[in-house]
């Protein structure tokens, strides 16, 4: 039995009149305790009998690859193997690609790449043996900096923007930079492989695990019903473990050579080179308005890069498309084939860069009329999408603005820059609207519901974003059950097959999947009771109709029952506009003689529908803000201008925001249902909170010393050279 | 070469290459995996471990450097139930994925006590404590520690819930 569900339309609100009371709740992560001891087991973390080591190696140029020494090194104590295969891959598979990414060994395309993999007996051996394998490249000079090729693609036009910009009264034409950037979660790409005959098991670190299957498979070439993968416990992805990775082709194909365990983690620095960064962006943002601030005109065109045969453009202006009104626009990317590390998806793909710098461009508008930037962005917000006419499933930008503001204290505002000083700090505040795409994908869940409790199976994985806490959370609700009478097993390609972690999509898809499963053994419990389903109340283990209460335990007679829910997205992501929505404020002090900024506070109002779990969701907000910290001030990795090569490749060099850059954050949620979004009514999370929060703080930087920065990130050189202008 | 030592209380032998880094030892010889390799070039904390009582990198430091020491893992932090500062990460969601949590727990279990000891910071306003666990203090002598999760305010409210300075403002 499986209960279908593809959403074309819109949902009835069924949890609300459900009794646990567990849906929504600040529930602490079921997982929690696992994490806080040590216990639970992450991919490098459980090395069987037998296990050898691995240790991948980069090229030191472009071209063809010469190895100088392998006979040597292979002669070195402990050492096994120095393995070259043309199965190995180039960079980690692009999200949901479900297939082999680029392969091979003998040339290097881009400085850094996997091109040989050295095990050896213990991980001391396989390191010292990697350092001294020696590889020359035949290099030769490859494109590697934006301008230095042709680009592909043009942005969509409609209307006559040139015309707009002529004819307003006002009009914006600027240019912004961000650099290339990288996930950096704190777990390094890691994987442990062995087989049993024919068949291939690996643990490793992956976002995405029923797409990782196929990706393995077609790298090596087997089946995938061959392949097997866990990972019940992620240390964070970020979008960096959404496709399979150098460290696991290399250390399945290792452990079949030698016919023993392998361990492959890759190293710090080189995770920032093989898996893929945030591409680097370069925007021309045109707005024209007439002198209430209303939009004519919209312009955000984009240059983004990628290595060739990666078919991923970073999606820069996915969310500009709906934003704001106006009738002539021209809005798209163009990308250039750079031999620069791969880009890929990175939290957020599209608005974290995208929506940050239209909401730069759209303070500057407001500053330049002198209207306040909360007012333009109300004057701003579209009936139906400005795309496809088609209306939105829900719009809660208005509230978000109004509600964050008030939260924020934002009527107090100076409305011009340069007005408050403490010592040699300026103080100033900025805002910024929040918008990101609401996605569903496909994903399928089992419940077995016994006297002990319920049991979901998903293939699903919790990279920090919380699975755990929801799915239990959604089960119980729905079948009745108390938090400690749910188990949610994960991170399993036994198990079936779930949405993957990324996109936002996995609460809403997976959670939808086991929201259905337990629909259908409700369906059967109500036929039990002899009662219509609608009156089935469950709570605490008890079975209620009418004047009737019957334990489950009694019910289920000592069996087990099972559910399986399937949900797909369907009409319902065509007939509407879905997306989330928010608002960010922030209020930031400039050293007038050093330029160094720092963040006082920040504070965010997001709407994403239903809000499955306060706490968790809260977190979530608060990894989004603090990343539009570091994406401000800090983040940026530096290529060589010669061979492109990622210059700062760790976490001393490239920097992240830490405890002491952060201020109070203050995260609200609005109260919403999206019934286009699927039963839950629940929209994604993970991302939204970054989608935006730079600007924010860039823009209250400009509020504060009157130095607007358009080359991210906002260092110190950069806001002093304005403030000495 | 051999090694003696002790690990969460209970006295353990090695013979171990000299290579083996005190993390490696820990987590592949020991299998005490709670201890995480996030960088392995004491950038990033995760590997955080308690050594004679003051924190280190454990992947800075070399595993026969610890003859006679006494080593406290995160696994060590707590003898059967959660300690009151694990639970605290758990009730404020001081983490999310876990990966740099082990870490945060050694590196709060020994901060505590060097601010207890009057260590001063560099946002301390002079080199004379003794010194209050402010907001300022605990930032900085828990930057130490990264966390791309960003769960910083969960972690600062479970380690001033612990220290009983109330709830991070």
């Amino acid at each position: 039995m499986t209960l279908d569900l593809k959403v074309d339309g819109q949902s009835e609100e069924r949890a609300e009149a459900f009794a646990q009371g567990l849906l929504g709740t600040a529930l602490d992560r079921p997982d929690g305790v696992l994490k806080v001891t040590g216990a639970a087991v992450y991919a490098a973390d459980d090395v069987p009998e037998g296990c050898a080591y691995g240790m991948l190696v980069r090229a030191p140029g472009f071209g063809a690859i010469e190895v100088g020494n392998a006979d040597e090194v292979r002669a070195m104590p402990g050492v096994l193997a120095v393995i070259r295969d043309k199965r190995m891959v180039r960079n980690a598979a692009q999200g949901t690609a479900n297939a082999a990414p680029v392969q091979g060994v003998d040339s290097a395309d881009y400085v850094g790449q996997p091109v040989a993999l050295v095990v050896a007996e213990s991980f001391e051996a396989a390191r010292h043996a990697a350092q001294a394998l020696q590889l020359r490249t035949d290099g030769g000079p490859l494109p590697v900096n934006p301008g230095d090729v042709e680009t592909e693609g043009e942005p969509d036009t409609t209307g006559d923007l040139d015309a707009a910009m002529a004819e307003a009264p006002h009009r914006l034409d600027v240019t912004y930079t961000t650099p290339s950037m990288t996930s950096a979660p704190m777990e390094p790409h890691a994987a442990v492989a062995w087989w049993e005959g024919d068949a291939l098991t690996v643990r490793s670190a992956l976002q995405m695990l029923k797409y990782n299957r196929n990706e393995l498979a077609d790298s090596l070439g087997i089946d995938p019903a061959k392949v097997r993968l866990l990972a019940p416990y992620v240390g964070g992805g970020f979008g960096s473990k959404l496709g399979i990775a150098a460290e696991a082709v290399a250390a399945a194909i290792a452990a079949q050579d030698l016919g023993r365990p392998v361990r492959v983690v890759q190293h710090r620095r080189q995770v920032f080179e093989t898996v893929t960064r945030r591409s680097e962006t370069r925007q021309r943002l045109r707005l024209a308005a007439d002198r209430t601030g209303k939009l004519s005109g919209i312009g955000q065109e984009a240059w983004v890069s990628n290595l060739p045969g990666e078919v991923f453009q970073e999606p820069v202006t996915q969310a500009t498309a709906f934003a704001y009104g106006a009738v002539h626009r021209v809005i798209g990317e163009r990308l250039e084939r750079l031999h620069r590390p791969a880009a890929g998806s990175v939290r957020a793909p599209g608005e974290a860069v995208g929506v940050t710098i239209l909401e730069c461009a759209m303070d500057e508008l407001a500053n330049d009329i002198g209207i306040d930037p909360v007012e333009l962005r109300l004057r701003n917000i579209p009936d139906t999408d400005p795309e496809g006419g088609i209306p939105f499933s829900s719009h809660m930008l208005a509230e978000a603005l109004k509600t964050g503001a008030r939260r924020f204290g934002w009527s107090d505002r100076a409305p011009k820059p340069r007005a408050r000083r403490e010592g040699e700090w300026w103080i100033g505040t900025g805002m910024s609207a929040a918008f990101r795409v609401n996605v569903m994908m496909e994903a399928e869940a089992r419940i077995a519901l016994s006297p002990e409790g319920a049991v979901v199976e998903t293939d699903m994985t919790d990279i920090g974003t919380g699975t755990y806490a929801i799915l239990t959370q959604i089960a119980g609700e729905a079948l009745g059950l108390p938090a400690e009478k749910v188990e949610v097993r994960l991170g399993d390609t036994t198990y079936p097959p779930g949405s993957g972690s990324g996109g936002s999509w996995g609460a809403a898809t997976t959670g939808n999947a086991v929201w259905l499963a337990a629909q259908e053994i409700r369906a059967e419990l109500a036929r039990r009771m002899e009662c219509g389903e609608g009156e089935l109340t469950l709570k605490d283990g008890t079975a209620t109709c009418g004047n009737r209460r019957v334990a489950l335990a009694d019910l289920l007679d000592g069996a087990t029952l099972e559910g399986h829910g399937h949900i797909e997205a369907g009409d319902a992501f065509s007939k509407v506009r879905q997306s989330t929505f928010g608002a960010h404020f922030a209020e930031v002090a400039v050293n007038d003689v050093t330029g160094e900024v720092r963040v006082r506070r920040m504070s965010g109002t997001f709407a994403a529908g239903r809000i499955l779990n306060e706490k968790t969701a809260r977190s979530q907000c608060h990894g989004g803000l603090t990343w539009g910290i570091g994406m401000a001030l800090t983040e940026g990795m530096v290529h060589d201008r010669r061979d492109g090569h990622i210059v700062n490749r760790d976490l001393a060099e490239y920097h992240m925001a830490v405890n002491a850059d952060v201020p109070p954050l203050d995260v609200h949620f609005l109260e919403e249902r999206d019934p286009w979004a699927g039963p839950l009514m629940s929209k994604g999370i993970g991302e939204l909170g970054i989608c935006g929060a730079a600007a924010a703080v860039l823009n209250a930087i400009h509020h504060a010393c009157g130095v607007r920065v358009r080359d991210l990130p906002a260092t110190p050189d950069r806001v002093l050279a304005g403030l000495e202008e | 070469m051999n090694l003696s030592f002790t690990v969460n209380r209970r006295a353990r032998t090695l013979d171990i290459d000299p290579r083996v880094s005190l993390l490696d030892a820990l987590r592949d010889h020991l299998h005490l995996t709670g201890s995480k390799k996030g960088c392995d070039h004491g950038q990033c904390g995760a590997c955080t471990v308690l050594v004679n009582g003051r924190r280190i990198n454990s992947c800075l430091s070399l595993a026969v450097m610890h003859e006679g020491d006494e080593i406290v893992t995160v696994e060590g932090l707590s003898d059967g139930a959660p300690s009151p500062l694990q639970a605290a990460f758990v009730k404020h969601d001081g983490f999310q994925c876990g990966f740099c949590t082990p870490g945060q727990l050694c590196s709060a279990t020994g901060m505590l006590d060097e601010i207890a000891e009057g260590w001063p910071s560099h946002a301390s306003a002079d080199l004379d404590g003794p010194y209050e666990l402010t907001q300022a203090e605990l930032s900085e002598r828990m930057s130490g520690n990264l966390c791309r999760c960003s769960c910083y305010p969960g972690i600062n409210a479970a380690i001033r819930e612990t220290a009983g300075t109330g709830d991070a403002t």
